[in-house]
């Protein structure tokens, strides 16, 4: 069956598809989950989503659009979130309500079938192009070359923002930049994951990574491997049972994501003091 | 002619810092308004006073992090800016109080120490061998060598506590600044880390900012007071003179009594 699978040219697209979405949206998920910032994220992926059929409505490109909705939305939630002081889940909560509820004036205003838009709803990876893929691949160059470049900065902001700040890190452009990542991520995988379903794809394979590792490399590398393998799964589960590909995909990184938070190992190490080894690797 | 930079720094040069007329707020809420400070290379200053008197906005004026809405701040011979303040960071290490952390997060102590040095080596450089070297040092010297590899969420309140002044160490700074390093900590926690930190002034020839609201839990090398109340500084001077009992008893606004034990003073209230 395996094989089967793979002799249509739409199911290894697909399969690219889930490859670069898989991975680019786990790695941003990282940055995501370790910086408890879950509601920003949601509040970015959901304007991109609510852009894209902005994009659609007036016939612009929708990527173009999704990318400039991203973007005003980190920079309007961003200063939310940094304002320590001042939780920010609510008025960013408000947020993400208005962002879905443009999204839904903007596909009750469009004319005829609306199939594009419902495709940007659920996602349609069994139908993404050589177009759609090649964005997906330089935008998964881009954030694999950046973190690479600026690990360092990365993993300080991450873990204590306020020290990064104060050792002289420009830590708010490291964390706008961040943002930033996570706008362009959600746009390229918009086609291929859809609006509604994306932010588990950034969330759960991160989540359940969270629960694996106390090492910020290691975090990564299983983030991403969690995503690609939910994404595969998912299809494989999908085409198999002829279910819709994304509601596999998502059901699948949840179910991961329970089963690794039920039986973490760290949390039985945080329970019981420190298991692992003090001395070093 | 002198610009009035070239002039503020060869006034102040000698200085670490020198506060004049500083206001400076969180949002709308003014947290310390119109302080004149000034503090000498090597200096020790402890900074007391009640909570909410301005104590830790006054350290957040000196590396930057706090928004300065009137006055001027000058650190180390150089008028803080907007353009300077991550510079000067480099310079400046900060403890700042206990926080609670994650125990689930992604760094050990090691990897959390060696923060202390990116901020010096910028964008795009490794870390270096010699700063890896330094870090085992610095471990060592903070009783910190056999927990490089824990995850930071797994530490006590004094093992952070050392981390946080390992972390600034690293740093090479030339300015210290210390925000309740002892609070919420054990007895025997508290002396070692004052221990410590006395040591590592002395060591490092810093100048030294320190915190608190408990006047016994400064170390014996801090060698000037300043008395903070409600975002005021109202006395600065040197430590003898700062062990008045009338003076002590208006800042906490309670009685507070100085006994002698062992020919150092104990307060009681």
């Amino acid at each position: 069956m395996i094989p089967e699978i793979f002799q249509y040219e739409f199911m290894q697209k697909a399969f690219a598809a889930g490859l670069l979405s898989g991975m680019s949206c786990s790695l941003v998920g990282v940055l995501v989950v370790t910086m408890r910032i879950s509601t920003v994220g949601i509040c970015i992926s959901h304007a991109g989503f609510a852009g894209a059929l902005f994009g659609l409505l007036v016939d612009l490109n929708y990527l173009a659009t999704a990318f400039v909705f991203s973007l005003v939305a980190a920079g309007v939630v961003g200063p939310l979130a940094d304002r320590a002081e001042f939780a920010p889940e609510t008025s960013v909560g408000i947020l993400f309500s208005a962002m879905l509820g443009l999204a839904f004036l903007f596909i009750g205003l469009m004319p005829g079938s609306r199939t594009s838009a419902l495709d940007l709803f659920w996602g349609s990876i069994l139908t993404v192009t050589r177009g759609d893929l090649l964005l997906l691949a330089i935008i998964a160059a881009i954030l694999l070359i950046l973190l690479l470049m600026f690990f360092k900065e990365v993993q300080a902001v991450l873990c204590h923002r306020s020290v990064a700040l104060a050792v002289g890190i420009p830590a708010g452009a490291v964390f706008y930049g961040m943002l930033i990542l996570l706008g362009a991520t959600v746009t390229a995988s918009l086609k291929s994951v859809g609006g509604l379903l994306i932010y588990s794809l950034i969330i759960n394979p991160a989540a359940a990574a969270y629960q694996v590792t106390y090492c910020l490399r290691k975090l990564f590398f299983f983030s991403a491997l969690f995503g690609v393998l939910v994404c595969w799964g998912g299809l494989f589960i999908s085409y198999v049972l002829d279910i819709p590909s994304g509601a596999a995909i998502v059901l699948l990184s949840t179910l991961l994501v329970a089963a690794l938070t039920l039986y973490s190992p760290k949390k039985r190490g945080a329970m019981t003091g420190w298991t692992g080894t003090d001395q070093r690797d | 002619m002198q610009t009035r930079d070239q002039f503020e720094r060869e006034e102040y040069g000698g200085m670490a810092v020198f506060l004049n007329s500083v206001t400076a707020a969180y949002g709308r809420h003014v947290a310390m308004e119109n302080v004149t400070l000034s503090v000498h290379r090597g200096d020790f200053l402890g900074i007391i006073g009640p909570n909410g008197a301005g104590k830790t906005t006054l350290l957040t004026v000196v590396n930057g992090l706090a928004t300065v809405i009137s006055g001027s701040a000058q650190i180390l011979g150089e008028r803080l800016s907007r353009r300077n303040v991550n510079g000067l960071r480099k310079k400046i290490g900060y403890v700042p109080q206990i926080q609670e952390i994650d125990p689930l997060l992604p760094i050990n102590v090691r990897d959390s120490v060696l923060v202390g040095c990116y901020g010096r080596l910028g964008f795009f450089r490794r870390v270096p061998k010699v700063f890896l070297e330094k870090t085992e040092t610095i471990l060592e010297l903070v009783g910190l060598s056999r927990l490089g590899n824990r995850p930071l969420g797994h530490l006590s309140g004094g093992e952070k506590q050392r981390v946080a002044i390992a972390r600034s160490l690293l740093q090479e700074p030339e300015i210290l600044l210390l925000d309740e390093p002892c609070a919420s900590l054990d007895w025997r926690a508290q002396k070692e880390i004052l221990l410590l930190i006395q040591n590592i002034h002395n060591r490092l020839r810093l100048t030294t900012l320190m915190v608190t609201h408990d006047l016994n839990s400064l170390p014996e090398v801090c060698t000037r007071m300043a008395f903070m109340k409600e975002g005021r500084l109202i006395w600065e001077g040197v430590l003898a003179q700062a062990l008045s009992e009338s003076r002590l008893s208006e800042l906490y606004d309670t009685g507070i009594t100085i006994a002698s034990h062992e020919g150092k003073p104990v307060l009681l209230y």
